[in-house]
């Protein structure tokens, strides 16, 4: 019997494992961090009924009426009125480039049909491009014209009448047919990126640590900058390949319209491979071994994939949640992405999102060879 | 012109990590073509020190030069001309041997690249093996692909850390042939090592143990320091013996040697006294070997009341 199952030797291995649990800081603080970060994120970040949309207001009537309405949309809180009457053109660059996802149109004649009852015409552009970040909204917006002319009262009380006194035309941009693949599968380019390229490469120095090749390499007359860059570069080529597979798939198999310019996809790929690259590299001189740089690259990994619009809408999150997903290269790479694709973008409404990402790649280069240690110390 | 040869100087040298004081105060000179042995128990710093010598480690304290350049500033320059070899085999298992010495030719910028790895490939034997996974060699063969890696790029100086730790006789014994050649073509050599007869072989013998240099010297002038008188005695079933000399005073220390056992004391009349009621046609008299004298030194560290064999020698410390 005892040779079979002893007690004593499952405690042995019980407590050894608990005694290198404890010697394992990182680790242990991933225990802790990981479900804390889940809790935070899906709790407080995360809606799946997204508010608070970024809105345009393109008004060419300016009258009670029509602040009435304004009003109706913002007291939805379905809609976050931006500030200002803007041009038609300034309000599609900002549904261009990704900083609204609604265009309310109000044309010049609106109040005056409206008194006549000759049911004007309300024009509300959305960025269809996530579909899951509009549909609510869409459906608010329907309630909210029902509902309108219950404002009015006294000489005006016919405005009450059903069918509704205003003629709503909702105009979903970029993904008209409102199919979801088109908008994760883009999405998926960047995901896939950030998942290989931050792993690999936070592998890339542990490895050398862990096998004791370090020692060797250290004492060669080579820089921090040689071997960060050498050990950057063929992953660049790794990522190119994935790029270009993804891209195919997202063609030929999901048929996800390609409205920009693919040349342009395939350099703006540069600074965000590189960037993700960076992330992985500084991670490798952060973790003493490949388990660390493993936990590390997840706990990147978790905010990059929900807090950057790729699972959830992101102008539906709490404002710290987008500040926070501001910070993260996904988020611009998406915003790059969709853009060229389903919107058409061209360089200049993609740049400044390409700025966010150079800006990210040089603060963790720097970072990383910062701490990279030429000593042994 | 003696200044003129000198590759290794370095003075009061300190490294600490935290609390602990890996390295004490140590200094060395080394002229060009020695073969330098440093010795000591494991975790005496020789690792450490030679470390510190190629700017792999910043020292606490001390300054130094090594083939010229200081050590604090100049450990780029130092890594040129400086071939080391880290203590456990460091190549990239997943690279072929001549992939490898590839590898390294191109970091040190080696002109002609292809034929002076043919050239290294020819002169370690390893022809056969330029195309084997690293991985697949045994022991032998990885450190001599390893020596022949580090002497690629032509260093003048030589830290080799362990070269021979779990090689066979043999293959130890080739190894050290090759370093006899390198050091008259005029390389100077660093060597640590566990093994005695390697340390026999060497043309500078520096004890080290815990952070401190106790002995400094040639072979001879090392095993005349120690003072010892040792009489070796043959025969069956010398355990009961050994239990009996340990403590008699005079007698400093009783070790085997394979199954000869070597008893050793400093002050020879004393010695004499303890053994006289033992002796019998067993006992011989012989010269101390280089392994009684360290043997004697690992001992003196332990005992506060023995004599210090060098200047350099300090009392022996506790743990802090």
């Amino acid at each position: 019997m005892n040779s079979l199952f002893s007690w004593q030797r499952l405690l042995a291995i019980i407590s050894k494992e608990f005694t290198q649990m404890k010697r394992d800081r990182l680790t242990f603080a991933m225990i802790i961090g990981i479900p804390f970060i889940q809790l935070v994120l899906f709790g407080y970040a995360i809606n799946s009924d997204p508010k608070n949309l970024p809105t345009a207001v393109v008004a060419a009537d300016d009258s009670s009426f029509t602040r009435t309405l304004i009003n109706d949309f913002q007291n939805s809180a379905y809609f976050k009125i931006l500030p200002g009457n803007m041009s038609n053109k300034k309000a599609n660059w900002l549904l261009e480039t990704g900083q609204a996802q609604f265009i309310i149109c109000i044309p010049p004649d609106f109040s005056q049909k409206l008194v006549r009852a000759e049911k004007p015409e309300l024009l509300v552009e959305a960025d269809a491009t996530d579909p899951a970040a509009t549909s609510n909204a869409i459906s608010a917006i329907q309630m909210i014209i029902d509902s309108f002319g219950q404002h009015f009262s006294g000489s005006l009380s016919y405005l009450k009448s059903e069918p509704p006194p205003v003629n709503l035309i909702i105009q979903p941009k970029y993904n008209p047919g409102r199919i979801t693949q088109f908008n994760i599968v883009p999405g998926l380019l960047g995901v896939v990126l950030t998942m290989t390229m931050v792993v690999i490469t936070s592998l890339a120095i542990t490895r050398e640590r862990e096998r004791g090749t370090m020692e060797s390499l250290l004492a060669m007359p080579v820089r921090p900058l040689e071997v960060m860059l050498g050990k950057l570069i063929p992953y660049i080529f790794v990522g190119y390949i994935q790029v270009v597979l993804i891209l195919l798939a997202a063609y030929y198999l999901f048929d996800v319209p390609f409205n920009g310019s693919v040349l342009l996809l395939f350099v703006s790929c540069l600074p965000f491979i590189a960037a993700n690259l960076a992330v992985g590299l500084t991670f490798s001189t952060l973790a003493k071994n490949q388990l660390q740089a493993m936990q590390l690259s997840f706990f990147f990994f978790l905010p990059s994939i929900l807090l950057s619009g790729f699972m959830f809408p992101f102008h539906g999150m709490p404002d710290w949640a987008q500040t926070l997903g501001n910070t993260l290269p996904l988020t611009h790479f998406l915003l790059i992405v969709r853009g060229i694709m389903l919107k058409g973008n061209g360089v200049l409404a993609i740049s400044h999102s390409v700025g966010a990402i150079l800006l990210f790649f040089i603060f963790v280069l720097v970072l990383g060879i910062k701490r990279y240690r030429q000593t042994l110390d | 012109m003696k200044n003129k040869n000198i590759v290794i100087d370095v003075r009061h040298l300190k490294k600490q990590f935290g609390q602990h004081v890996a390295v004490k105060d140590f200094s060395l000179q080394v002229t060009q073509g020695e073969i330098c042995g440093f010795l000591g128990p494991n975790g005496s710093g020789k690792t450490t020190t030679l470390r510190m010598m190629c700017g792999l480690m910043v020292p606490t304290a001390g300054s130094g030069t090594c083939l010229g350049y200081d050590i604090l500033t100049q450990s780029y320059e130092i890594k040129k001309q400086v071939g080391y070899m880290t203590q456990s085999f460091s190549l990239y298992q997943d690279l072929t041997a001549y992939e490898n010495l590839d590898f390294i030719a191109r970091t040190y910028g080696i002109p002609d690249r292809k034929i002076q790895i043919e050239q290294a490939l020819k002169n370690y034997n390893l022809l056969d093996k330029r195309n084997q996974l690293v991985s697949a060699l045994s022991g032998g063969w990885k450190q001599r692909l390893a020596l022949a890696g580090c002497l690629l790029h032509h260093p003048k100086l030589l830290l080799l850390d362990e070269p021979t730790a779990g090689v066979d006789p043999k293959a130890r014994r080739d190894f050290w042939d090759d370093i006899y050649a390198l050091s008259k073509q005029g390389i100077t050599t660093l060597v640590s090592t566990h093994y005695m007869d390697e340390a026999e072989r060497c043309t500078k013998l520096i004890y080290i143990s815990y952070g401190d240099l106790l002995a400094e010297g040639s072979i001879s002038q090392i095993i005349q320091k120690a003072h010892l008188t040792t009489w070796v005695v043959s025969g069956d079933n010398l355990a009961p013996l050994e239990e009996k000399l340990k403590n008699k005073p005079g007698v400093d220390q009783v070790v085997f040697f394979g199954n000869k056992l070597h008893v050793s004391g400093k002050n020879e009349t004393q010695l004499e006294y303890a053994i006289a009621p033992y002796k019998n046609k067993n006992w011989q008299h012989m010269p101390s070997t280089l392994e009684d004298a360290f043997i004697s030194l690992v001992d003196s560290t332990a005992h506060p009341l023995n004599q210090p064999f060098t200047p350099h020698t300090h009392p022996p410390k506790g743990d802090q």
